[in-house]
């Protein structure tokens, strides 16, 4: 774990997100949010035989919150939804690559929050 | 007889252990005295002499330590009553903090009073502690919530004030914004506001820190704040109001030592400030309050205003020239007390205020407890710096360095 919170790849993913924009054939679309910090991600995911076709994000916020959600969308294209359903924070935590503070965990946990919510329309579990 | 003092910031930081701490392998560059202040050693140790030599449930006891805590608390009522020139010691209710002042406020005088239909005529800056109470109070007896708005400098629009002010039964109103520092002009809204009839409750926990308050002068009926933002401790706070009010309103909390006479069905009240502070009190906390009272005092509270308008000014002059930056609230600093919001185009607040931590400079990012003012501002959180006596202008200069580093880093 690097104690760099904003190390290269980070930054990178935050003034170049992957699968920014919005797919205007999503199957689900859902927005998730930090009230607290005013992050906002909202995810577009087109469903294709079981598997997550293709997905889109838009969002903003801080680094850690967007960063993160770029590097998921990364970690999730193509996988079987059923997998995605209970797609556990450690593997987007590890991603990340980081030691996130109490203080900044909501926002690199946001997406994935979003992401299971939108699968199983349900809160997301407990961190 | 406290000896006067002139106020020097370098001197003043002495008298502060925790400033002489590193954070990340920096010396600590402390910039959020708005959320809570630090603590001189005079009311660390004047809490811990209590614990260690007089530590006793005051009022009531006749043995010599609990007389001893009881004098000592009593005493701290006392200076509190003349910090801020209440007529009496008995206008001073100790409370939790600022937020509890308010919610008492709501509760006893609130409920006994705001009819339904009646208004209650807020501001757009307000903490959510002088918001959410009265929408509370307003769902319970149907009264209706307004608002004074606010213009670009972050100044409250008055124009309309009389009219505004038609209908309204209380007027709640902060005496400085603590996320834009905008500094209200109390003692003329009071008197527009008595005018049309209504009370005015003033929420004084960025004030009664930082510059003179004469509740008397200013003539409001309610004014709260806060021990831990004035160099006391967490835990004590005051609500003053005019004696004739508080003898009139019901009690608010029920127990111990709000009483005069209990029978098994009724009971009558103790007289003020006793009725309105059920329970054995925080001692150590008011005993606490005192010394930071007695700490403020030495150095004149309109030499801890002056100090703060040189650093605000010195602020607002270099952080003005940062590139990307938008400053909030008023840019005159006989208007803006010691509190300074911005934003930064491309960096979230949260991310400068993780890089500067780095420098050991903290700041608070957020939305203050002012998501409507967010709202207002079409933000969804800002960077605060804020000052108190301890801080110097080169600690500005670290912190306008910290924000070009984090500057690089998003570049």
């Amino acid at each position: 774990m690097s104690d760099d919170l904003y190390r290269e790849q980070i930054l990178e993913h935050y003034k170049n997100p992957h699968h920014f924009g919005e797919l205007p054939d999503a199957d689900i679309t859902q927005e998730g949010d930090n009230p607290l910090c005013g992050d906002v991600i909202t995810f577009y995911l087109k469903l294709d035989d079981g598997r997550l076709g293709d997905v889109r994000f838009r969002g903003r916020g801080c680094a850690i919150s967007q960063a993160s959600a770029s590097m998921l969308t990364d970690l999730i294209v193509g996988k079987p939804l059923q997998q995605l359903k209970t797609f556990p924070t450690k593997d987007l935590l590890d991603e990340l690559g980081i030691q996130i503070s109490p203080a900044r965990m909501k926002c690199a946990t946001l997406s994935v929050n979003t992401l299971r919510v939108a699968l199983n329309g349900d809160v997301p579990e407990e961190d | 007889m406290i000896q006067t003092r002139a106020l020097n910031a370098e001197a003043a930081r002495a008298d502060f252990p925790i400033l002489g701490r590193r954070v990340n392998g920096k010396p600590l560059i402390y910039l959020d005295s708005a959320a809570t202040s630090q603590k001189p050693a005079v009311v660390i140790d004047t809490m811990d002499d209590y614990y260690r030599r007089y530590n006793a449930n005051p009022h009531r006891g006749v043995y010599a330590i609990s007389e001893e805590a009881t004098a000592a608390y009593e005493s701290a009522r006392q200076r509190v009553a003349t910090f801020i020139n209440a007529a009496s010691p008995k206008e001073v209710i100790f409370t939790r903090n600022t937020t509890e002042a308010i919610n008492l406020v709501r509760y006893s005088w609130g409920r006994a009073n705001i009819r339904p239909g009646a208004r209650i005529l807020l501001t757009e800056m307000e903490h959510h502690s002088n918001l959410v109470p009265w929408q509370l109070l307003a769902q319970e007896v149907q009264a209706t919530l307004s608002f004074l708005r606010i213009d670009d400098d972050g100044l409250l629009e008055l124009e309309q004030l009389d009219r505004q002010l038609e209908g309204v039964q209380l007027l709640a109103i902060t005496h400085q914004s603590n996320t834009l520092g905008t500094i209200n002009p109390i003692k003329a809204v009071a008197e527009a506001a008595h005018r049309a009839g209504a009370l005015v409750l003033v929420d004084g926990a960025q004030t009664v820190p930082h510059m003179p308050v004469d509740v008397q002068d200013l003539g409001v009926d309610f004014y709260a704040f806060s021990g831990h933002k004035m160099c006391g401790p967490t835990g004590i706070g005051v609500l003053w109001a005019r004696r004739s009010l508080l003898e009139s309103m019901p009690p608010f909390r029920g127990g111990g030592d709000m009483i005069k006479r209990v029978r098994l069905n009724e009971a009558t009240w103790n007289d003020l400030p006793w009725k309105f502070e059920a329970g054995t009190p925080s001692v150590a906390e008011g005993i606490g309050l005192g010394a930071a009272v007695d700490y403020l005092t030495q150095f004149g509270m309109d030499r801890v205003r002056s100090h703060e308008q040189t650093l605000v000014d010195y602020a607002l002059e270099k952080l003005q020239e940062v590139p990307g930056i938008t400053l909030y609230g008023p840019r005159d600093s006989e208007l803006h007390g010691g509190a300074i919001s911005f934003t930064l185009a491309n960096i979230h607040p949260h991310d400068l205020a993780t890089l500067v931590d780095r420098e050991g400079i903290a700041v608070r990012a957020g939305h203050h407890c002012t998501q409507p003012l967010m709202d207002r501002l079409g933000v969804a959180a800002t960077t605060r710096a804020s000052f108190y006596i301890y801080n110097r202008v080169d600690e500005i200069d670290q912190l306008v360095s910290g924000i070009q580093k984090a500057q690089k880093v998003f570049a």
